[in-house]
C-alpha cells in the first residue's frame, strides 16, 4: 500500500500567479499596429541624367494642401468631403471627358477588357500643413481607390476586394492601379 | 456554512496569465514624445512585427520639455535624435535583420497629429536617401 504523501499547501499559488499576471499586464502592450502603407519614390541618381517623365496635363490630378489646411484640387478650392467623389470621377471618366484622365482599353486576365485609367493623383503639401489634415487627405484618396476596386470586384467576382484570392486581387490591381504620387517637397502656400 | 473552495483559483489566474502572455508584446521603447495618432478608415494591419522599425515624431513629453522644448522632435529607439541620425538608424536596423528579410524593411511613422508637415517631409527625404522606401503612416482605425 502506497504511503500517504503529505499534502502541500497550495493556497499561495494563486498569489504567485496574480503577481506574474500583473507583471505581464504592466510590461506588455496589446496595440495592433495599423496604418496606411505607402511606397516612397526612390531618390534620383545624381550621376544619371534626369529624364522628365512626360505625363499629360489631363492625366494629373493635383491636390494641394496649404499651410492653413485648405485644399486646392485642379486649381479650385474644395471641401474634403468632396475629394473622394471627385477623385473617383477623375479616374473612371465614364463619358470620356477630355478634361479627365485618359482611358486605355486593356485586356486583363480574369476580367477581360477594362478601361484602365492613366491618371495620377499628385499630392502636394506645404511645410506648415498639419499632419492630421495630410492624413485625412491621404485617407480620402486611398478610400477612392479602394471603393473603385470594391465596385469592380463585386461586379466581376461577386465579393469585395479583401475577400478575393490572391490572383484575383492582382487582376483588380492591374485594372485599377493605385497611383498616388507624393511630390518632391515644395512650398505651395508661402510662409 | 462551508467555505467556498478556492482550489481552482490558481488555474483561472494562470489561464488569464497565458492569455496575456500570448496576445501581447513586450514594450520595447519608452515613449518620450507624445504621439496621438490620427484616425483613418482605410488602414490595414501590419503583419510581421520583426520587419518593422519605428520612428516617433511629436512634441516631447512634459518631463522633457525643459530640456528639449515643445517643438516636435524625432525619437529613435530610446532617445531624441536629429535628422542626420535617421540614416544610421536605418542602417543598423537593416544590419540586425536576416538577409532574406532586408528588402522587406518597413518603417512605421508614428507621428502626432498636431505635427506640421515640414519635419515629416524632411524625415521622408532622409528615408528616401537611406532607400527605406516602404513606409507606413501609423493611424488608428476609425469607423466609417
Amino acid at each position: 500500500m502506497a504511503r500517504k504523501v503529505p499534502e502541500v499547501n497550495a493556497s499561495s499559488t494563486a498569489d504567485i500567479a496574480f503577481l506574474l499576471l500583473i507583471f505581464f499586464l504592466m510590461t506588455t502592450t496589446m496595440n495592433v499596429d495599423t496604418g496606411l502603407t505607402r511606397m516612397l519614390p526612390p531618390m534620383p541618381d545624381p550621376n544619371q541624367k534626369q529624364e522628365d517623365v512626360e505625363v499629360k496635363r489631363r492625366n494629373i490630378f493635383p491636390v494641394l494642401i496649404n499651410k492653413s489646411d485648405k485644399l486646392l484640387v485642379r486649381g479650385e478650392p474644395m471641401e474634403i468631403s468632396m475629394l473622394k467623389d471627385k477623385t473617383k470621377e477623375f479616374i473612371v471618366n465614364p463619358n470620356n471627358d477630355p478634361n479627365l484622365s485618359e482611358i486605355e482599353e486593356k485586356e486583363i486576365p480574369r476580367i477581360g477588357k477594362y478601361r484602365v485609367s492613366k491618371g495620377v493623383v499628385s499630392l502636394q503639401n506645404d511645410r506648415g500643413t498639419s499632419y492630421e489634415m495630410y492624413m485625412k487627405v491621404q485617407n480620402e484618396l486611398v478610400a477612392a481607390y479602394n471603393e473603385l476596386r470594391d465596385e469592380l470586384s463585386t461586379s466581376v467576382f461577386g465579393k469585395p476586394f479583401s475577400r478575393l484570392a490572391k490572383e484575383e486581387q492582382e487582376s483588380i490591381t492591374k485594372a485599377i492601379p493605385m497611383r498616388i504620387s507624393e511630390a518632391e517637397p515644395k512650398d505651395v502656400g508661402g510662409k | 456554512m462551508k467555505a467556498i473552495s478556492t482550489a481552482s483559483l490558481p488555474d483561472i489566474v494562470f489561464m488569464l496569465l497565458f492569455f496575456f502572455m500570448v496576445s501581447t508584446t513586450m514594450r520595447e521603447t519608452t515613449l518620450m514624445v507624445r504621439s496621438q495618432l490620427p484616425e483613418a478608415t482605410e488602414v490595414n494591419k501590419l503583419e510581421k512585427k520583426s520587419l518593422v522599425s519605428y520612428i516617433y515624431i511629436g512634441p516631447p513629453m512634459r518631463q522633457f520639455q525643459s530640456l528639449f522644448g515643445t517643438e516636435p522632435r524625432i525619437q529613435l529607439n530610446d532617445s531624441f535624435k536629429s535628422l542626420d541620425d535617421i540614416r544610421d538608424f536605418i542602417a543598423s536596423e537593416r544590419e540586425a535583420m536576416k538577409e532574406e528579410d532586408k528588402p522587406l524593411l518597413t518603417t512605421s511613422l508614428k507621428i502626432d497629429k498636431e505635427t506640421r508637415m515640414g519635419i515629416v517631409t524632411d524625415v521622408k527625404q532622409e528615408l528616401r536617401k537611406a532607400s527605406a522606401l516602404k513606409i507606413v503612416y501609423a493611424a488608428r482605425k476609425a469607423e466609417k
